[in-house]
């Protein structure tokens, strides 16, 4: 299956989730052909959709990086070297294709019971951004914070308790994210 | 004559007794033993080295379980400094769930631990409750029913990991308040719980408990170096649902480390197996050997007042 890149649209208002659609031009998988942007929009619930520069992170990762060993590169991952060091090209690229939205129902949890099977422990679609994503952040000094990326919605102050939903009598100190300083 | 009989009768049937309910016994404590979780039990296994302190789990069960609204936002990050009675946060019945910061010095970072009800295998809190308020489910969740709980909070005392708390708040519907793993909701129909679905970096991962065991062996294998080669819960207290890898060792992060690996249960089981033994049979046992010891003096002394009236 390859989606050219006029079809993104459509792809977003079939409710696919998105993902950093790679649209192929011809046989070899090219820089070029990557989207410019792509918009994140599977946690719109509690948080609004990510706008994901992709021409901005060529400069900054290898393809492989996050594509793993999908696009003809040869992973970065030394462990995933292991079976697919000589992977060509896939014909699907995007995240969501191989890492699911919902990891943890009836059906998933069967597949990643088998005994044979190595990747038992693949990510989920939300893990698998923020895994690899927030990684490369920290150690690169990319924004970290929950909503340097995305900022919460309406009903994410709600499930929060924070904003105009935020308890009563609460008295806001200065917010110092831990998880942001993770790496200082 | 005939009493004198029929005394001795009652102690020895008195000593078969003892003997045999011992015997009986003894035989069902050990079948217990044996038990090694239900074999569809999930489990969930808390990544250490994922956490990034966020709440999103905090926030997520607190919606769930319909808990009271907490003191501060679920994204006020000052409540890792709180501290009271030396200790960090601990669940309360207003939070089933608690994530602390741990400072490790061996590592340039601070380490978040999600902690919860570890949902035994064996679970003390249920082997406590003496009008078995406590359900161990096949799925593995530990649910609580309130409306035979008598209030006695032994499984307050009971748990080695200090999870179950008090509904001192209400004054006419108090109730022990712990996390149940989601059962009514979600486990049950075969969801993660709320707080493993709400987790963006999926430091808790959600699967059957033996699933669980080969996705914890996997990552240690996989990345040498990264954690502590042991999956805390795995045999801990007897085994718990909720297990942990950590890149530190587990004492660092605020788990108690020198727990059993067999149930705290076997400590116990022996002596209270015996306690409604001893309690019905001894008082009549020892008084029969009281009244054979002072049979003599009696039997002697009845003789001497017949001869001294002779």
């Amino acid at each position: 299956m390859r989606f050219e890149r006029k079809l993104l649209p459509a792809v977003r208002a079939m409710g696919l989730g998105l993902l950093l659609l790679i649209p192929a031009g011809g046989l070899a998988m090219d820089v070029d052909d990557a989207p410019a942007a792509v918009v994140i929009d599977f946690l719109q619930n509690l948080y609004e959709p990510v706008h994901f520069d992709h021409t901005m992170h060529l400069d900054m990762a290898t393809c492989s990086h996050c594509h793993h060993h999908t696009i003809g590169t040869g992973p970065a991952n030394p462990l995933c070297a292991r079976c697919h060091a000589g992977a060509g090209e896939g014909d699907i690229v995007a995240c969501s294709d191989c890492h699911d939205a919902q990891p943890f129902t009836v059906e998933n949890l069967k597949k990643t019971a088998e005994p044979k099977l190595f990747h038992i422990d693949k990510p989920g679609l939300m893990a698998a951004f923020h895994i690899n994503c927030r990684g490369c952040h920290e150690e690169a000094g990319g924004p970290t914070g929950c909503q340097d990326c995305h900022k919460m919605t309406e009903a994410g102050e709600k499930r929060f308790n924070t904003g105009k939903y935020a308890p009563s009598g609460y008295k806001a100190v200065p917010k110092h994210h831990d998880a942001e300083k993770k790496h200082e | 004559m005939n009493t004198q009989l029929s005394r001795r009768s009652f102690i020895r049937g008195g000593l078969a007794g003892t003997v045999a309910a011992a015997v009986l016994k003894d035989k069902k404590a050990s079948a217990a033993h044996n038990f090694e979780g239900y074999p569809d039990a999930m489990g969930v296994v808390v990544d250490l080295t994922r956490c990034v302190g966020c709440r999103s789990c905090e926030a997520a069960c607190n919606k769930e379980q319909r808990l009271p609204e907490p003191a501060e936002p679920f994204d006020d990050f000052s409540v890792f400094d709180y501290m009271e009675h030396g200790q960090k946060r601990r669940t309360d019945e207003a939070h089933y769930t608690v994530v602390n910061r741990y400072d490790v010095p061996a590592i340039d970072h601070p380490l978040f631990r999600k902690i919860q009800c570890f949902h035994c295998n064996e679970p003390t809190c249920l082997t406590s409750c003496f009008v078995n308020a406590y359900t161990k489910t096949p799925e593995g969740a530990v649910i609580y029913n309130p409306k035979v709980c008598v209030g006695c909070r032994t499984c307050l005392v009971a748990c080695p990991f200090y999870i179950p708390t008090f509904k001192y708040s209400s004054a006419f519907s108090p109730r022990v308040m712990k996390c149940i793993f989601c059962y009514d909701t979600r486990l049950k129909k075969g969801k993660p719980p709320a707080c493993v679905e709400a987790c963006p970096q999926e430091a808790l991962t959600f699967g059957k408990r033996t699933d669980m065991l080969r996705v914890a062996r996997q990552r240690i294998r996989e990345t040498p170096g990264k954690y502590i080669d042991h999956i805390y819960g795995e045999h801990e207290a007897g085994g718990t649902s909720w297990m942990y890898l950590s890149p530190v060792p587990f004492g660092e992060v605020g788990l108690d480390t020198d727990l059993p690996n067999e149930p705290i249960l076997n400590y116990v089981k022996g002596f209270l197996s015996f306690v409604p033994v001893v309690l019905t049979l001894w008082p009549a046992l020892f008084a029969g050997f009281h009244l054979l010891a002072t049979r003599k003096n009696r039997v002697e002394q009845s003789h001497n007042d017949a001869n001294r009236e002779g």
